[in-house]
């Protein structure tokens, strides 16, 4: 079903790794397939060996806040309906320089309604959570804060 | 033999249509491009069959072909498109200056044609339902508009200098009581006080209605020639004394963010180049046209270019420090991108040219030499101008 939202083509080869972590329910990060080093946003070669052979690494989904905004309209109609909600960018636990972006949710039914904008704090604690729209899977947060 | 083009060529004329962000223009971009770049050629007094040299924004909804046919221009020997949008127009010059300085053509065009007044152009309302660019990053999490990434900046950034919202204040504050000096600005005679700033809505906390620009419809234009040929032209010449680019290492384009070094932003990667290539330093410097997309590109935008250490510029602002009549350094004095229009910062390069012609409606005493910048947070451009 169409919701308005706007996702992720996933028939990249470069990309989708991340997207097929998301619907198994882990977060992967790109890895050089030669040196190793991790890297965001997926890119075809690795910046620091210059290979183009890629893996995935499923990291734990724990990290920090590193900063975070409160978006208000005017936005699209399916953004607006959720809005004002808070965008978290996460620095993750395993290299604070790997950073994913994710809307930050909370209460019973992991809701941006379920966070209080006021008590969010860059360095909070996250771990993240997987929503279904239409038919991708997308890495949101939440923590102790907002249970 | 120098390897720069250090006053070898001059901007000797400017041209613009208005500029009106509420109700928009009836014209379309490619009339009022004709309309900017013809009023820039007769300022410059050349005949337009002269002009062989085109340098224009890759965004230009009609490109150099109609341009040319429309205003009869003559044998074109160079053009140029230079891209990322609010990025791009310093670039422009920097390009029409380098193809004169070359040989490449003797008298070249730069301009930007914009209609954005009406709300239903915003590009991020048209976005493409599937993303298969680095949008995809950010689009489905939530950050929509261009607002939302640079409000995530100023977060980190305000949380690492504890810079405050009155600080934020400054800009669009000094910014306005230069446009209720300059009777061609939007926000002409529309005043603003630090508590209407404090009191507004949200867009994208932590950034307010009044951090952000105003999209507007118009255009504008400048003619660059070689420094000996302006000699003989009518308007004083305002001199391209230097001229980068900048694209930092490992940039991601408005989503720095992901970057290793976030706030280590393009505008440090064009300073390098552009002060290595100028006489002035950044002390030097008699007042600056900064891109203002969002006010916190202003204090980024003075640590990059050195005008003070990284995290100094918001303390840079205070007590009226950007201000036309007692700065530190006078910005954006016919009110930038925030209180004259947002025309992707062209409006800046025509202030800079205003000033050192002594023709600004915050005319600073004696200017004698202005850094004009492009955009923050997407790949960049910048010049220092001088008469
Ligand atoms: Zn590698």
């Amino acid at each position: 079903m169409e919701t308005g939202w706007i996702l992720p083509d996933l028939s990249s080869e470069v990309t989708r790794g991340f997207w097929d972590g998301c619907a198994a329910g882990e977060l992967r990060i790109q890895t050089c397939g030669s040196c190793g080093a991790m890297r965001m946003p997926p890119r075809p070669m690795c910046p620091a060996c210059r290979s183009v052979a890629r893996d995935w690494k499923t990291v734990s989904g724990e990290g920090r806040i590193w900063s975070f905004v409160v978006a208000h309209p005017p936005l699209l109609p399916a953004y607006a309906e959720i809005a004002p909600y808070p965008v978290v960018t996460v620095a993750l636990a395993e290299d604070p320089t790997i950073r994913i972006v994710g809307g930050l949710v909370g209460g019973p039914n992991l809701t941006a309604d379920g966070v209080d904008p006021a008590t969010i704090e860059i360095g909070d604690p996250v771990r993240v959570v997987f929503a279904q729209i239409e038919d991708v899977t997308v890495p949101r947060w939440t923590g102790p804060k907002w249970a | 033999m120098t390897r720069s083009i250090r006053d070898q060529t001059a901007i000797v004329g400017i041209g613009q249509t208005p500029l009106v962000s509420k109700g928009g223009l009836p014209e379309d971009e490619l009339t009022l491009a004709c309309l900017a770049i013809s009023a820039a050629i007769d300022d410059a007094g050349v005949s337009p069959a002269e002009v062989d040299g085109l340098a224009l924004f890759d965004m230009e909804a009609k490109r150099e072909v109609e341009v040319a046919r429309n205003l009869g221009l003559g044998d074109i020997t160079f053009f140029a498109e230079v891209g990322y949008g609010g990025g791009a127009a310093c670039g422009t010059v920097g390009h029409a200056a380098m193809a004169v300085a070359a040989g490449q053509c003797d008298v070249a065009v730069a301009w930007r044609a914009r209609k954005r007044a009406d709300k239903r152009t915003r590009v991020w309302s048209q976005s493409p339902k599937r993303l298969d660019d680095p949008d995809q990053w950010t689009r489905p999490a939530g950050l929509l508009r261009p607002v939302d990434e640079i409000a995530m900046l100023t977060r980190r950034y305000m949380h690492e200098y504890g810079v405050t919202r009155e600080q934020l204040a400054n800009v669009p504050l000094a910014f306005r009581r230069h446009a209720n000096r300059n009777p061609k600005a939007a926000m002409y005679g529309r005043e603003l006080d630090l508590e209407t700033y404090l009191s507004a809505r949200w867009i994208s906390e932590p950034l307010c209605l009044y951090d952000n620009c105003l999209e507007s419809d118009g255009a504008l234009a400048v003619v660059v020639t070689s420094a000996e040929r302006a000699r003989d032209l009518p308007r004083k010449p305002v001199y391209v004394h230097a001229y980068a680019q900048g694209l930092p290492r490992q940039h991601q384009t408005m989503s720095s963010f992901f970057c290793e070094d976030p706030l280590r932003g393009p505008s440090h990667a064009a300073a390098r180049r552009l002060w290595a290539n100028s006489d002035f330093a950044p002390k030097d410097i008699s007042c600056a046209q900064i891109y203002d997309a969002f006010s916190p590109l202003i204090p980024l935008s003075l640590e990059g270019y050195g005008f003070c250490e990284r995290g100094e510029g918001a303390a840079f602002t205070e007590d009226g420090g950007l201000e036309w009549d007692r700065g530190r350094l006078p910005v954006n004095t016919s009110g930038g991108s925030l209180s004259e229009a947002y025309v992707h910062g062209f409006n800046h390069v025509l202030e800079a040219v205003r000033q050192l012609r002594g023709e600004s409606t915050c005319q600073v005493p004696n200017a004698s030499s202005c850094l004009v910048t492009s955009g923050e947070c997407v790949p960049t451009s910048a010049l220092v101008l001088r008469s």
